[in-house]
């Protein structure tokens, strides 16, 4: 069983139709005990980083992301809740959970695509992986030159050792970071067709692998 | 890079496609969320619903379909037609859909679209225009006139300072739809893509007068579109999506082609 962290910002029902589709239990839960039970879970969101963290902060379920990350339970974050795994972020001049080490910045307004041509902001769109660390569970059997759904105006500027994969839009930024156990997504996988439902497949995979070696 | 899109637009009346679609085998399918599953996996970018239901009552039906297209289809897809209120976009969204196409009620009411951008964010508002050629006044100074009610209703709204506006109160994307294209097969009117492209610097998805894959590739370059909608070039088994992106990626257009 996955759990989607409820906290009120988020797309939850969306990231639970692909688990549903993938025929993967979970549940959608703000209660930390029920979260707890469950072997990872999912962090969505969408909105801005300071209401995001004030609703985390007011349900009580940053100190839950924190023992998770503590002690190796899987958390996947996706899209803004992939940036409050952060430190700060220059959205609403926002502290983060300060999981892993780094910012969030705003694309500037004048960037230019490789192309030349405007890269208006928000990135949204279609968009591949690049310079990807191959060895991370969540990629296994994702195809290189596999499109991703993004739609963001930040981004993760995380600590170099956490970047996993990086995107291009204007310039190089991080697409995946974290590192094992801990990962966040700036696209959105239940949005990007096979290859995003399979991040979702390899994320559940990992985490029943990892409840079993507990066990 | 950030690829370029191909959108299919499906037209739904009382919760059925206004025609059946001819897929491979020549099998007609009225049933907009197994269309709409087909050309997910044939590799559609995006897919836009348009809901032509006459009466208010039939809504629901229209409702559902969206919910049940969100459960098959794990790529964006927005809805449009009959969008008039604030509520309207809360029932699209909450069933699923990821962006809301608002049309005449935006021209009605342009505070519509800075309303639910600040709701649910410019990302979720795609502002659909109309636009029929017309003589160059001081009044349509481009010489593009935003219309409604499929054309018969000229608003006096020059289609250049309209989409700038619609930029300005928070749309996240336009859809340029010719009048005077839109049917004919002949290709997009570019002029008018481009104008409108070259005006906004928020993505703009060209459409009407598809007929072939080089139309496409025409919007995306000499119009600079970001994105193409299409709807009877693949409807009727003429061409299928993948023909459209092979024919794309040959000629330099970064597409999606894995899928």
């Amino acid at each position: 069983m996955l759990g989607i962290v409820d906290y009120g910002a988020g797309n939850q029902t969306s990231v639970r139709r692909a688990l549903d589709a993938l025929g993967l239990s979970s549940t959608i839960s703000h209660d930390a005990e029920t979260l707890w039970a469950c072997e990872g879970l999912l962090v969505p969101g969408v909105g801005a980083a300071g209401q995001a963290m004030q609703q985390l902060r007011a349900t009580g379920l940053d100190g839950l992301l924190r023992d998770a990350a503590k002690q190796g339970k899987p958390v996947l974050g996706i899209c803004l809740g992939c940036q409050i795994l952060l430190e700060y972020s220059e959205e609403n001049d926002t502290r983060l959970l300060g999981l892993i080490k780094g910012q969030c910045r705003r694309f500037s307004p004048d960037l230019k695509e490789e192309d030349g041509r405007p890269a208006p902001v928000p990135h949204m769109g279609w968009n591949t992986l690049r310079s990807v660390q191959t060895d991370c569970p969540l990629l296994s059997q994702v195809e290189s030159g596999a499109f991703f759904y993004f739609v963001h105006s930040y981004y993760v500027d995380p600590d170099p050792s956490q970047i996993i994969a990086q995107s291009f839009y204007g310039h190089a930024f991080t697409a995946i970071v974290g590192h094992e156990g801990l990962w966040g997504v700036q696209f959105h996988p239940e949005k990007s067709g096979r290859p995003g439902l399979q991040i979702l497949k390899n994320f559940s995979a990992y985490c029943r692998k990892e409840e079993h070696h507990a066990q | 890079m950030l690829s370029k899109r191909v959108i299919v637009c499906l037209d739904v009346r009382n919760g059925r496609l206004t025609k059946g679609i001819k897929f491979a085998g020549n099998k007609d399918i009225g049933d907009p969320v197994e269309s709409a599953r087909r050309y997910y996996e044939e590799g559609a970018d995006e897919i836009v619903f348009y809901d032509i239901t006459a009466s208010a009552e039939k809504r629901g039906i229209f409702l559902d379909v969206v919910s049940r297209v969100a459960q098959a289809i794990f790529i964006p897809f927005s809805v449009g037609g009959g969008i008039a209120c604030l509520e309207d976009m809360h029932a699209v969204l909450d069933a699923g859909a990821e962006k809301i196409s608002i049309n005449s009620a935006a021209v009605k009411n342009p505070q519509l679209i800075a309303q639910g951008a600040r709701e649910f964010g410019s990302q979720a508002i795609v502002v659909g225009m109309d636009v029929l050629a017309v003589p160059k006044t001081s009044e349509i100074p481009s010489g593009y006139e935003i219309v409604i009610h499929g054309g018969r209703l000229h608003m006096g709204l020059d289609a250049l300072a309209w989409a700038k506006q619609c930029q300005d109160l928070g749309a996240g994307e336009l859809c340029v739809n010719s009048i005077d294209a839109d049917g004919t097969k002949d290709g997009y009117e570019l002029t008018l893509t481009r104008a409108i492209s070259s005006h906004v610097s928020i993505p703009v998805i060209a459409s009407g007068g598809a007929g072939c894959p080089a139309h496409l590739l025409d919007a995306l370059t000499t119009g600079q579109a970001q994105a193409a909608l299409i709807a009877s070039i693949v409807h009727y088994g003429q061409y299928s999506i993948g023909d459209c992106k092979q024919y794309l990626a040959e000629h330099g257009v970064c597409v999606r082609q894995t899928w």
